[in-house]
């Protein structure tokens, strides 16, 4: 993030003051000019709708008319019976999604920098299924991979194996690893990616000296690469959190929103569903507010951890 | 090459050389059926017939082949149009895109007004907001917009205009201009040229591989969209090709959903065919080093 506190050569420094502050003037003009275009767009689609946000969650709107109900929101939706589920369910992802979904794609790029061949053929195959339209992807696992008959692709494999099936989707215990399977198939070719760029970022000389010391391949593992990635790997943990607490199409798709006994529930889905269907924006509102604020929580802890580490 | 975990002479030598092949055939033949393989059951599975999909054990190929499902799909989802839609969202967020966000990181990394870095990080916030956190106030905006009072819903600006505060984009637009040499810029700016000018023949002509990037997240990221579509563009006419699949996935035979998602991802993985090398290389070199 150098770049964007580098500091600016002053080109105008040798020039004489009072032309220097005209062509100043005449400078931000133009560069206002660039950036209106972009900043309406931020105004109106980001910056506005987050403090809109923040006020509507303190607001109801019945037949038109808007009133101040202070905390009114936030009993409303935390007394609905799916809050704690929705909670609970979102976070046994998150955590599925981390222990899978981060481990995987770390060793998956540490197994593809090894290898000598097929280098672009490989990269290409792990990002694939980033290209498909997620709604396509879940489709095809909703219908043929978790079918919950014999005929379902999963159960096959299984069953080739001498392995017990499961009903998936429609067994409250295999719902959520089915999701995780589905969502870490569909997401891991990014972070293989990233991890692959920050492995070669390593020097050789330090893999070199490990070698000399006695030390195996796990050893080195250990000792030279997780140490040497550390940062993108606290990053990456970060923004999957992020982006696996807005678990929402996987349940919409996979299991019809909330699921066999409500176990596919997820906080995003809860969002949506007072939104859309019980009329019910403000509470929605109220959610996300508390969404943002378990996120800032989670944010909060990942600066804290990664300042001691320093 | 630099060395990496295992040296080079270790993988040539006797044994080394056996377990590295055994390891490269093993990623080869199982990278290839975790990723393709379902690919290839999507394929073929749409054209099986109602039964023979639901036969144990499933048969690898199809005994009795029905690209009429296909067919169907086509015309009963209505997939021309439902297509035609999400390319025409995609290419106009794209060109918003390009233009606007290009124009912010010019300003933002060579004409520097004052607080312009006060407004990129305004601009970078955002990337800490979750979408799912904002996306009742947004809609909320959108349905009525504030001071005119106008709704977007239906409209393709409610897809292109949230497009263009991308952060991220801007972000390596920036990073990428900020390497652009200052006597470059100078020297046109001594010719007499507008910072308009400067823009089009200086800065963007060297930016090609960036806007290349930018380009490809551009088109992918409206493509891939759910939420956000299913909410703003609510009739059967304006629907994306993934809403529209959605839409009709209650009442349709499974076989025909699943053709119909079939074709929704054939642009995309042929866009990635051809975009691949750029892909690859653009997330592995500008993603995220440093």
């Amino acid at each position: 993030m150098a770049t964007i506190t580098a500091p600016r050569p002053d080109v105008q420094s040798a020039r004489p003051p009072i032309s220097a502050r005209r062509r100043r003037g005449r400078n931000d003009l133009t560069g206002y000019a660039f950036l209106a275009g972009a900043v309406f767009c931020f105004a109106l689609f980001s910056w506005y709708p987050m403090v809109r946000g923040v006020v509507m969650s303190f607001q109801r709107t019945r037949r038109g008319v808007t009133t101040w109900v202070g905390w009114d929101n936030y009993s409303r939706i935390v007394h609905d019976p799916s809050f704690w589920t929705a909670w609970k369910n979102t976070l046994h992802f998150t955590v599925l999604a981390l222990i899978l979904g981060y481990a995987v794609p770390f060793f998956v790029a540490i197994l593809l920098n090894e290898l000598r061949h097929a280098k672009g053929y490989l990269r290409a195959l792990v990002y694939l299924p980033v290209m498909l339209p997620p709604a396509s992807a879940l489709f095809l696992f909703k219908y043929y991979a978790y079918d919950p008959s014999d005929a379902g692709l999963f159960n096959a494999v299984l069953k080739l194996l001498h392995l017990p099936t499961s009903q998936w989707m429609q067994s409250s215990t295999a719902t959520m690893p089915a999701m995780v399977i589905a969502s870490t198939w569909m997401n891991m070719g990014g972070a293989v990616l990233i991890y692959l760029a920050a492995l070669q970022n390593i020097p050789g000389e330090l893999y070199e000296a490990a070698e000399l010391d006695g030390a195996g391949i796990w050893r080195r593992i250990v000792t030279v690469t997780i140490p040497q990635t550390r940062l993108i790997l606290s990053l990456m943990a970060m923004l999957q959190i992020v982006a696996t607490m807005q678990l929402f199409i996987e349940p919409l798709i996979l299991a019809n929103g909330a699921g066999t006994q409500d176990s596919a529930t997820s906080v995003a889905y809860l969002i949506y569903q007072h939104g859309f269907f019980q009329n019910d924006l403000n509470g929605a509102a109220a959610l996300g507010v508390i969404m943002l604020i378990v996120l800032a929580g989670f944010s909060a802890v990942y600066v804290r951890l990664s300042a001691r580490q320093d | 090459m630099t060395r990496t975990l295992i040296a080079e002479s270790q993988l040539r030598r006797g044994r080394g050389r056996l377990v590295y092949g055994l390891l490269l055939a093993g990623v080869l033949v199982g990278f290839t059926l975790i990723f393709i393989g379902p690919l290839y059951w999507m394929v073929t599975g749409a054209l099986k017939s109602g039964t023979e999909i639901a036969q144990t054990p499933p048969t690898l190929f199809p005994t009795d082949p029905q690209p009429q499902n296909y067919a169907d799909a086509w015309s009963r989802l209505n997939l021309a149009k439902l297509l035609f839609n999400t390319f025409y969202y995609a290419l106009g967020a794209l060109l918003f895109q390009l233009v606007l966000d290009t124009a912010a990181a010019y300003a933002l990394s060579k004409l520097r007004p004052r607080f312009g870095n006060a407004i990129l990080g305004l601009m970078l916030a955002t990337l800490m907001i979750p979408a799912m956190v904002l996306i009742i106030p947004q809609y909320v905006t959108v349905i009525d917009l504030p001071l005119v009072h106008l709704s977007l819903l239906d409209s393709p600006f409610a897809i292109w205009l949230p497009a263009v505060a991308n952060a991220f984009n801007i972000f390596l637009l920036k990073r990428f201009f900020d390497s652009i040499p200052e006597d470059l810029m100078s020297a046109a700016v001594m010719d007499g040229a507008t910072p308009l000018r400067t823009l089009w023949s200086i800065v963007l002509p060297i930016s090609r591989p960036i806007l290349g990037v930018v380009s490809i997240f551009a088109v992918t990221a409206v493509w891939k969209d759910f939420l956000w579509p299913k909410l703003v563009m609510p009739s059967p006419e304006t629907r994306t090709v993934s809403v529209g699949i959605y839409a009709f996935s209650g009442g349709t035979p499974m076989n025909i959903v699943v053709a119909a998602a079939v074709i929704a991802a054939v642009p995309t993985v042929v866009f990635f065919l051809i975009f691949q090398k750029s892909i690859v290389s653009g997330l592995t070199a500008g993603g995220l080093k440093e």
